[in-house]
């Protein structure tokens, strides 16, 4: 789960990181009242969950109230990369000495934390790893130690920080991994950690953030699980989580149905593959679905609900691998969710495993006329392509 | 001969009188896998069907059973301590089945487990199965037979597809390892790779990956210098949009890092048949 960047600012400021006092604003009014108020320039800036934000046009500065309403009213309700933009940060303008990149993700490869940080501030760090991979400073965190000050001294040094500010970046560095660890985030990135003002009151302060945090790990951050911007997913994808279902939509037309996370990618993949060998060149998957195990009536019956508010879908592939459950089991519970939901779309189902002849019996004895049934995964996935293609 | 499980293993399964656990462990005595005892705290004395016995404590289990290899049916809050709580007790292999384990507590788990004398297997992974000898996890036995093919995997499903297709082909197996889904696990390709090239019986294997990370794109450095054995491979996620999560929580191609296209490329260069669908695989075998 991705938080947004004043959100992210805001809990960095819980754990003691300085940021900008800045405020959200869904109006051009409120950015004008807020504008007001602060009583100097802004910086209003788009908040949706995906990148290049600036090189769309989100970010723009404002040097009066009036300016930051004109701002607002251009960002807002802007489309940046598929996502609308329902609210902008107002954040009071600041002078920049410098930046920075700081971050600390999971590294799967090490198989522990990874501080990052670079003098390249500002940059998108892959395109610093790609350009100018010895700009990227990398200390892993033994994590029975936690983060230690030798290792942020090491990385003040290596970015090559003025030494009056190693003070302030060993306490934010410190910091950001109590936030890393407290929030089980899977990555915290302060992306520039600028340094501003001038003379005395010269400091460092984190100007951007992103925040993402371990979907298995809300069970124990309810106050994070309630971030969660229902504004910026698919409501298909709202509605598979509330039911306990693992649904990412695509953009394609063949609807899938499938037990086990590695076989419901595999069914994709080959829906794909015989869309290009039948040169079916508009046919492809319109979702991973995950039924999980069992496919009782019921949970079937919520995720073809799911899969059959999409219009695009023109015809839905069930793939069950039995296992454990009996696949005349799995066909009862098919049979009795398309008594719930009631649909003329046609249906190709595959069962195999446990009692997968019993079941597709079954199937065939319904004699509704939009199942079909297949006798392998290839076969399945080859039909439910003509199908779609000649939809 | 078979890799990690067999007929000397002696089992203890952690969260035996759960829904999951109890289900399971009625299958894994039907196969003729040797349950020594079971775990729950607060239940010790008592027996599991009136047979099988129950402590309170791994360590209590494993002095009365002599137990060399633990399975875990805890949630995902419980079982970083039923896993620890294994490898104090010195527990050799240790099968972790639980899905969702936050990846914070993995990182840590593995931190204590590269320390230890204990080997994990998974989390969120079907467990083993050597055909004939013994099932440690959810695998459905029937699906596999005695036979001369390792295979090794990061699915569930997916493997039980592919064991299936191998079985209805006339080719059975030596062992069956799912190595887990989730982004840090106990045990990768690598490792279990160099136990198939170290089992005598195991004359060629089948690897099923998926996108995300690049424990496949090691897997194929380590084929290509240190493996004599055949290996056919499968990946899943060819058409997986990158940044997302596709159910396991590893499955996930991160900036750039990760897509099946870099995997399978990777294996092809390493001598790796790469099958484009799961019915191809006894076919490149």
């Amino acid at each position: 789960m991705n938080l947004h960047e004043y959100q992210a600012k805001l809990r960095f400021g819980e754990f003691g990181i300085p940021v900008p006092k800045g405020k959200v604003a869904t109006t051009p009014e409120e950015a004008f009242d807020i504008a007001r108020e602060m009583g100097k320039p802004v910086v209003i800036k788009a908040q949706v969950l995906t990148g290049g934000r600036g090189k769309a046009g989100g970010v723009k500065v404002a040097k009066t109230p009036d300016e930051a309403r004109d701002k607002a009213s251009q960002i807002l309700n802007m489309d940046i990369k598929g996502h609308i933009v329902y609210k902008v940060l107002v954040d009071p303008a600041v002078d920049i000495k410098s930046e920075i990149y700081l971050s600390i993700t999971n590294d799967r490869a090490a198989k522990r934390p990874l501080l990052m940080a670079s003098s390249a501030g500002g940059m998108e760090i892959e395109q610093v790893a790609h350009e100018m991979p010895e700009k990227l400073i990398r200390e892993y965190i033994d994590p029975s130690l936690g983060l230690r000050d030798f290792q942020v001294r090491n990385v003040a040094a290596e970015i090559g920080l003025p030494r009056a500010h190693w003070k302030q970046f060993g306490e934010i560095a410190s910091a950001l991994y109590r936030c890393y660890i407290d929030s089980d985030a899977t990555l915290v990135e302060i992306n520039p950690l600028a340094i501003v003002g001038t003379g005395d009151s010269e400091q460092i302060m984190a100007l951007d953030g992103k925040f993402s945090v371990d979907d298995n790990a809300l069970f124990r951050h309810a106050d994070l699980a309630e971030k969660r911007d229902l504004q910026e997913e698919p409501p298909e994808e709202t509605r598979a989580r509330a039911a306990g279902i693992s649904y990412v939509k695509l953009d394609g037309n063949i609807g899938c149905m499938v037990n086990g996370a590695g076989l419901a990618m595999t069914t994709m993949d080959l829906t794909k593959y015989f869309a290009d060998e039948l040169g079916a060149t508009n046919v492809g998957p319109a979702n991973f679905l995950d039924i999980g195990g069992g496919a009782k009536a019921d949970r079937v019956a919520a995720a073809l609900r799911i899969i059959l508010a999409d219009p695009k879908v023109k015809v839905v592939l069930f793939n069950i691998f039995g296992g454990i459950t009996r696949g005349d089991e799995v066909a009862r519970g098919i049979l009795q969710a398309l008594e719930e939901v009631k649909t003329p779309i046609p249906m190709v189902i595959r069962l195999a495993g446990t009692n997968s002849e019993e079941g597709l019996k079954l199937i065939n004895e319904a004699h509704l006329p939009n199942l079909v049934g297949a006798s392998s995964l290839a076969d399945a996935a080859r039909k439910a392509v003509q199908i779609a293609q000649g939809a | 001969m078979s890799i990690l499980v067999d007929k000397n293993t002696r089992l203890i399964v952690n969260g035996i009188t759960g829904r999951e656990g109890s289900f399971h462990t009625q299958q894994m005595i039907a196969y003729g896998t040797n349950v020594v005892g079971g775990v729950t705290p607060g239940k010790g004395g008592e027996k599991f069907e009136g047979k099988t016995p129950i402590f309170d404590t791994v360590r209590e289990a494993k002095e009365a059973t002599n137990a060399n290899c633990a399975i875990i049916y805890v949630p995902p809050r419980f079982a970083p301590d039923s896993i620890y709580e294994c490898i104090d007790a010195e527990i050799q292999l240790i099968v972790c089945i639980t899905e969702g384990i936050p990846i914070q507590d993995m990182i840590r788990v593995r931190s204590v487990l590269d320390r230890s004398k204990s080997r994990l297997i998974g989390a969120n992974c079907p467990g083993l199965l050597t055909p004939g000898q013994a099932k440690v996890g959810i695998m459905p036995g029937y699906i596999a037979t005695p036979g001369n093919v390792g295979v090794v995997s990061k699915s569930g499903t997916l493997t039980y597809e592919v064991v299936n297709a191998l079985t209805q082909r006339g080719m059975g197996q030596t062992t069956c390892v799912g190595i887990g889904g989730d982004p840090v696990n106990g045990t990768s390709f690598i490792d279990v790779l160099q136990m198939f090239q170290d089992d005598p019986e195991t004359e060629k294997i089948v690897l099923i990956g998926e996108i995300g990370g690049t424990d496949e794109q090691k897997a194929a450095e380590f084929i290509a210098t240190k493996m004599t054995k055949p290996v056919v491979s499968f990946i899943a996620g060819r058409t997986a949009p990158p940044g997302r999560t596709m159910g396991h929580a590893g499955a996930m191609v991160e900036g750039g890092v990760g897509s099946a296209e870099e995997k399978i490329e990777k294996l092809r260069a390493a001598g790796v048949k790469v099958a484009m669908h799961p019915e191809q695989i006894p076919d490149l075998l």
